[in-house]
This record gives structure tokens, sequence and C-alpha cells, in this order.
């Protein structure tokens, strides 16, 4: 319908694709001729480096399958980093999708400040990591923390001693960032609640179905799509922990909350070791990507498209 | 029918005090934050913590200030956050209405290769950036920290999701332009552009956002203080103040209140950014 509507005369009609053409690539070169560089050869160049032994001082030295071997049988530390990451996400996904959905069932409806309470609880996933960071450190302090006061307050004795515990660390990096998180989570479960119909609830009192039957037999079912993209999007970030870490440990107290990207990061930026650094990377995307491929087939089982 | 109305009250009731508790516990961290960052060493030590600042010590702001340049940090970032959205914003128009609107041979081809770099997660482009940065000479530049993060997932979604919101503009506003032979470009600069300032604006926002909190990439090229954006400047900061918790909280204080002010004051943006592409603000 549009073609027919090109100039008429001014221009040659043949010409006017060579036209958009022209035009269409002058339109993407600056965009692509960037990507190009920092994205695709940036990708070719990480593979190779993976293949290789490289300090920056001495020339690099091809190895072959050398750094992959390593990471896979003759590197406990990664095992351990591994570990600490998949104890990450084992706390953080169940606990950021049960609160977020709690919050989201609790401000879908008709009251007054909805737009205060979404805003509040949106704000700090919008503030960055590192102040957070420094934030929690504060509240986590043993001595002078809010949080241990809180405790104390409720009755408990014997308070953990937090980021210096090598028990408690891990635990504390999860509260900060379910804490952080799970605002921004709520809103796109707000979002899915939305689309939910008001006649299937109307309908299902109508039955004499109670909240908890309704929440159980509507709600959860219809809402699955956003569960699954909330939870696809949880473990990916669950295994990118790296910000907090490196502000409020440094991998410590004896590395019990050292994640993979930490781990990446001492090996390329602290111990120069370029090729163990990229091949770590790599075997970090082929984990997230294949969870990811996971969640995709599991979905069919679970998740529910009208 | 009664029964319901009295189970409705009770369940709104439920929920406004989760939501306010819930609330509270958000809230009250920040406004500790601001409190501690105005006590005396001894009141911040006080045990049970007081909440009021006395007496109230804005010369924690200042020792955080001489300590290290927060002046310029906050100025770099500034920077970085406005220039650094608007040539992405830029690029990704124009690639974006070329993959909407022009007609070439392997355009859906070339949008899909497009859309898939973005499962190429940071952390596998961050060794090899770094040492093209390394190469050209760029290590300690402010070219390190505009040119590559130009180039990050964040871009390739903001030209999907400009590409959607250009497919939705009327064919028929442009035709017109061009039957008064305006040219592509025109087309592109007078109809499409001021008739997408929504989304623009959104990820305007996002994107700036993504490069005022933004920390691993400055943290590996740049180690001068003076070019340094905040939140390395603030990690650096850290350190330095040790254990001067008043210190350290007057510094991070200064951090957050931009961003806490553009949050309040787009906050429409974030939400549409948000709700319309399930993925705002990532």
């Amino acid at each position: 319908m549009s073609r027919s509507s090109q100039p008429m005369g001014k221009r040659p009609r043949l010409n006017l694709r060579r036209q958009d053409t022209i035009a269409a690539w002058t339109f993407l070169a600056p965009n692509l001729a960037g990507f190009s560089v920092f994205m695709l050869f940036a990708v070719a160049m990480s593979l190779w480096l993976a293949f290789q032994e490289w300090d920056l001082l001495t020339p690099a030295r091809f190895v072959g399958l050398a750094n992959f071997r390593k990471i896979l049988t003759g590197d406990p530390h990664f095992w351990r980093v591994m570990g600490n990451t998949v104890y990450f996400a084992v706390g953080l996904v169940p606990l950021c999708i049960a609160t977020s959905l709690g919050l989201a069932v609790a401000l879908n409806r008709a009251i007054k400040g909805i737009s205060f309470y979404r805003a509040a609880f949106y704000l700090p996933s919008v503030t960055a990591t590192i102040g957070i960071s420094v934030i929690w450190t504060w509240l986590l302090n043993p001595e002078y923390g809010l949080i241990n006061y809180a405790l104390s307050w409720l009755g408990f004795t014997d308070l953990p001693q937090w980021l210096y515990s090598t028990t408690w660390a891990k635990p504390a990096l999860i509260a900060m960032r379910v804490w952080q998180q799970s605002g921004y989570y709520m809103l796109m479960f707000l979002a899915g609640l939305q689309t939910i119909p008001d006649h299937l609830y109307e309908a299902a009192e109508v039955d004499g179905a109670g909240r908890w039957s309704k929440f159980r037999h509507i709600t959860l079912p219809l809402l699955s799509p956003t569960t699954f993209l909330v939870s696809v999007l949880l473990i990916i970030d669950s295994f990118n922990i790296f910000e907090s870490v490196y502000m409020m440990t440094q991998g410590g107290p004896g590395g019990s909350t050292e994640t993979i990207l930490y781990y990446i990061y001492t090996n390329g930026f602290q111990l120069f070791r370029m090729g163990y650094a990229s091949a770590l990377a790599w075997v970090l995307f082929v984990i997230i990507f294949t969870l990811t491929l996971v969640q995709f087939w599991a979905q069919r089982k679970w998740v529910h498209y009208e | 029918m009664n029964r319901t109305r009295v189970a409705r009250i009770l369940g709104n009731g439920l929920a406004y005090l989760l939501l306010t508790a819930g609330a509270l516990l958000v809230i009250l961290p920040f406004l500790w934050t601001v409190s501690s960052s105005l006590k005396t060493p001894a009141q911040l030590h006080a045990w049970p913590p007081e909440w009021i600042p006395r007496p109230v010590m804005w010369s924690n702001y200042v020792r955080a200030w001489t300590l290290l340049p927060f002046d310029r940090f906050l100025l770099n970032s500034i920077v970085l956050s406005i220039v650094i959205p608007l040539i992405q914003i830029a690029l990704a128009a124009t690639a974006a209405y070329a993959f909407a609107r022009l007609q070439f041979r392997g355009r859906d081809a070339l949008f899909l290769l497009y859309l898939g770099t973005m499962m190429i997660p940071g952390h596998v482009t961050l060794i090899p950036n770094f040492l093209i940065v390394k190469w050209l000479g760029w290590v300690n530049t402010y070219q390190a920290l505009i040119i590559p993060p130009l180039f990050r997932g964040s871009m390739v979604f903001g030209t999907f999701l400009l590409r959607q919101y250009f497919l939705t503009i009327p064919h028929e506003l442009e035709d017109a332009a061009r039957i008064d032979g305006c040219s592509r470009w025109g087309t592109f600069w007078r109809i499409i552009l001021p008739n997408s300032k929504p989304a623009l604006a959104t990820m305007a926002i996002i994107a700036f956002k993504t490069e005022w909190n933004t920390f691993l990439w400055p943290l590996v090229t740049i180690n001068d203080y003076r070019k340094m954006p905040i939140q390395v400047g603030l990690s650096y900061f850290k350190s330095a103040a040790d254990t001067q918790w008043e210190v350290v909280l007057a510094g991070t204080t200064i951090a957050l209140i931009p961003i806490i002010l553009v949050f309040l004051f787009g906050q429409r943006y974030f939400l549409k950014g948000m709700v319309h592409s399930g993925f705002g603000g990532k």
C-alpha cells in the first residue's frame, strides 16, 4: 500500500529500491561498524584467547584445550566458586520470586497510595549496587549495625557476625540482593497480574472459591508466563553477581563469597591470566546458556499460554 | 454479599499492613545512611542507635570532598551519562529506521543477527575489549569510557524498542512528506523522530541509569582520579576513608542523590520502559 504512494514523476520508480538500499546502509553504518569491533571482533578474540596462555608480558602461546582441561579437572578453586555461585542462585531465585510476587499481589488492588508504594519498592533497583553495598556493609556491621540492633531488640542473642562469618556472609549477600531487586520483579508481576481478566475471579467466587483457591487455580497458572520470564532473568542475574562481592567481602571470608564472575575478574585483571580468564568466561557463558535452554524446555510442563 | 465486603476490607487492611512494612524496610536504610552521614563518630557508635544527628555534622561532607575529588567524579559521571545515551540514541534511531522502514536485501537476516548479539554476556567481551583499548592506547582516556560502552547489549535492545515503535507510526504520514519531495533523511528527522518522543525518552532515561551505575568497565580501564566516574570513585573512596563510617556514608549519599532525583522526576518513563518492554532498566 505504501509502495503505491511513492513520489510520482519526480524520480524514476526503478531507482527507488536502490535509493533505499543506499540510505539503509548509510543509516546502519555507524552502528554496525561499532558492533563489528566491540562485539563481533571481541567475541572472536575472546574465543582465540581461550586457547592461549598469555600474561601480557611474554608473547601469547597456543595451549590447545589446556585452559578448559584445567578448569574442569585441575582447579579446585573453580568448583569452589561454582559452588558459591550455585548457592547464591538457589537462595536468590525462589526468595526473590516469593517477595516480588507477594508485593505484586498485595499491590494489585484498588487502594490509595499505590504509586507511592510502587515507587518505593522500585527505588533500590534503580540505585547503583556499589552505593547499596556500602549501605548494607554498614547495616550488617556486627557491633553498630541496624540489623543486629533490630535482632537484639526482637530478643535474639548471640548475633551473627554477617560479612565476617563464613556461614553468614552468603545469606547476608542474598538478603541484600532480594532487598534490592524485588521491586523490579514486582513490577513485572504486576504487569502480568493486570492481564488476568476479572470475570474469571467473579466466576470462581460464584462457585464458592476462597481466596487461596483463587490464587492457586487462577492467579498462579495465568501468571506462569511472567514467572517463567522472571526466573530466567533471575538465574542469569545470580550467575553475574560481582559488584556486591567486590565492595562488601572481596570474595571473603576465606573465599566463602567468591563468585564465578569475581574469579574471572581476579584472573584477568589481578593475575593477568588473559587466556585462562577468557576460558572461564566461555564456561560461564555455556552454563548460563544451558540453564536458559533447560528452562525453555521445562516451561512446556508448567507454563500456561492462552 | 456483606461477608464478601467484610473480607475485602480485611484483605485491603492486610495488604496495607504488608505494603507499609515493606516500604519502611526499603526506605529506612536510605534514611539511616543520611542520618549516619551527619553524625559525630561518638554518636555513630552509640548503642542503642540514635536516629537524629546531634550536632549535625555537615563537615563530614567537607571531609569526604577533601579526601577525594567528588566534584570530578560527579562531573565525569554527569557528562558520561548524558553523552553516551545521546550517541546511543542517535545510532539506535538511525539503525531502527533502516530496519523498520527501508527495503534492502538481507534486512531481516541482518536484524536477527543484530538481535542475536544481545545473547552475548558482557563478561565475554570484557577482556578482549580491554585489550583492544590497550592496543589503541586508550587506557585512562575518555575515549575508553565512551566508545566501547556505546555498543553494549542495551543499545541493541534500544534499537529493537525504537524499531517496534517506528512500526506503529502510520505510513501515510511519511508518504505525504515523500510526495512533497522530502528525502529519507528528511522524513526520519521531521516525521519519525518527532512522533517517537515517548520511546526516545524511555530509552534515554534507562541509558542514563545504566551509565550512572556502570562500574566494571571504568574500573578496569581508568585509574586516574580525574577521569573516574562516580561509582568507581566511590569504591576507591570507601578504601581511602576506611573505618571513618560517617565520612564513607557522606560520600555514598553524594553518589546516590543524583540518580534518586532522576528517578523521582522521570519515574513514569522508567515504568513505561519496564512495562512496555518487559526488560526496562536492564
